[in-house]
């Protein structure tokens, strides 16, 4: 690695966080009108916008209708002016496509799909502000999106990334830990059964840590669909109080 | 051109002081809502382990043994006897497809409409070929929901001279769950202009017809321009209700016309502004506190 030093003796990381400590997380739910469900999420410095429309009649081909499930359409992309240079992001290049379909994955093991047969649920994100742990911010402004469609769900689906350097595992990695090449595990949870929507990892890693590092994981996401819960609720509070009931 | 500008604003934090009360019954996906068997599962909640799980946003509605969980904002529901507005989406074999926000796309029947000539006319061939002359795609119509399939799409009628295809007029759509439940959604407001409310959420304004229909069996559409005043009292119920429903007051005849009268003060325009929007709310809300007790 580049000389950089991602956990200090002290047991700090580059940001300041201990390594089982996440960035913070700011959300809102209901930021779009137009939209059936849309929320913001910050979480660091990586910002993601998430917006769902549906269920509704499946648009465009009738060859994608399924007659005992809604089908989920998942859109990802980053704006030009997301990363530290800028670049023109065509849509359905290799990067976008293969994070759409993780997401398309994720979100059908949580979305109870058979409510809604013969219908199509979009749910597009955009990361305006890329800081590491993309997945995990689309993941978690997602599930606040498709909350705020009222679209039922098993759970709560909640999402973090997972570093190990020096036999330690850094809990929601930042850009410059990302960018160091070590290993790197995106697990997305449904926290109160503790079932596994989707796990991903680059590189390579030891058997005999993976246990470890997946306990780290499960602990992040559960910090993180705490969260969630609290930004949930005080949604909740706010619209019943306006509506008068 | 003169350009108004504004400064972001921070937003507004809505104390949650004195509702501890409603707190209590509020869910979130995942919540486990009673361990108890003998309860029966209603829409938004599932089982789980044997564990009444809630699967939406919401409030718990409990009625005897059954538990439903009300999410705040979806997509319609359509109830029977319900009245919609609708845009034709597309035209096929004895029906056309009305897209009405609903999880599908509503169908109406050529058989469930009036014809013009009558009630009793039979339905030939040549009225099958010419679907479209009556209702195309992107026309709006307002009808009532007939039925609902199993896999809950909506099948619409319009046999009745009240409902059939729409004019001249503006379409405002709100969250369906702003709209509440009335005894008639169609209302004649002393302002000067005529108000459909979907329950759709999709709301019709139009100048008040002069003469209660004709022959045409409610497709023949008027294209007499309509006077400055009409559209100025139309455009400002609109404004109206996007004020209302942005602050999620509840839609009904005299909400909006509480909020019409508030409005007066300003110009049409400046109602959508924050500020303005705030304050004819809050006179709106005070006005229908007053009205109920």
């Amino acid at each position: 690695m580049a000389g950089l030093e991602l956990l200090s003796d002290q047991g700090y990381r580059l940001d300041g966080r201990k390594s089982t400590e996440l960035r913070k997380i700011q959300a809102r739910m209901g930021v779009f009108d137009q939209a059936d469900g849309s929320a913001y999420l910050e979480q660091g410095r990586t910002i993601a916008l998430a917006v769902v429309y549906g269920p509704h009649d499946v648009r465009g081909s009738r060859a994608k209708i399924q007659h005992d499930r809604a089908v989920i359409n998942c859109q990802y992309s980053m704006a030009t002016f997301s990363t530290a240079e800028r670049k023109r992001r065509p849509h359905g290049d290799r990067k976008s496509t293969e994070m759409s379909l993780h997401l398309k994955e994720t979100f059908e093991a949580a979305i109870l799909t058979h409510l809604y047969p013969r219908s199509q649920i979009d749910i597009y994100v955009k990361i305006l502000q890329s800081d590491g742990g993309n997945y995990s911010a689309c993941v978690n402004a997602a599930t606040l999106a498709v909350i705020d469609a009222g679209i039922p769900m098993r759970d709560y689906v909640c999402a973090c990334t997972v570093g190990f350097v020096d036999d330690t595992p850094l809990a929601d990695m930042n850009h410059a830990e990302e960018s160091g090449g070590g290993t790197n595990l995106a697990l997305a949870l449904l926290p109160r059964g503790g079932q596994i929507a989707l796990l991903q990892m680059d590189a390579r890693l030891h058997q005999d840590h993976l246990d470890t590092l997946m306990e780290a994981a499960m602990t992040a996401c559960k910090g993180v669909s705490k969260v969630l819960d609290e930004v949930v609720r005080q949604h909740l509070q706010e619209t019943v109080i306006l509506t008068g009931e | 051109m003169a350009v108004d500008m504004r400064l972001p604003a921070i937003l507004k934090q809505i104390s949650l002081s004195g509702s501890k009360g409603a707190a209590a019954s509020l869910v979130v996906p995942g919540d486990v809502i009673t361990t108890d068997t003998g309860f029966m599962r209603g829409h938004g909640t599932y089982l789980d382990e044997e564990k009444l799980t809630a699967s939406v946003a919401g409030e718990v509605e409990r009625v005897n043994k059954l538990i439903c969980v009300r999410p705040l904002k979806t997509r319609y529901n359509g109830e029977v006897g319900d009245v919609v507005v609708g845009r034709i989406a597309e035209v096929q074999q004895k029906r056309w497809k009305v897209e009405t926000s609903s999880r599908l796309d509503s169908v109406l029947l050529l058989s469930s409409v009036n014809l013009p000539g009558g009630e009793l006319r039979r339905r030939s061939a040549e009225d099958e070929l010419s679907m479209r002359d009556y209702l195309q795609e992107g026309d709006l119509i307002s009808a009532e929901v007939q039925a609902v399939f199993s896999d809950g799409a909506l099948s619409l009628h319009t046999r009745s001279l009240k409902y059939g295809k729409l004019g001249q007029g503006v379409l405002v759509q709100v969250s369906p769950s702003l709209v509440k439940r009335q005894k008639t959604h169609f209302h004649n407001l002393p302002c000067g202009a005529s108000i459909i409310l979907g329950n759709n959420g999709y709301i019709w304004l139009h100048p008040t017809p002069m003469q209660q229909d004709e022959e045409a069996g409610g497709y023949y559409t008027s294209t007499e321009p309509v006077a400055l005043s009409d559209r100025e009292v139309i455009s400002r119920l609109r404004n109206c209700i996007l004020a209302l429903a942005a602050h999620k007051v509840m839609l009904f005849d005299t909400s909006v016309l509480y909020c019409y009268e508030s409005s007066l003060s300003h110009q049409i325009k400046d109602i959508l502004k924050p500020e303005v929007t705030e304050e004819v709310v809050l006179q709106t809300r005070h006005r229908l506190a007053d009205q109920e007790g």
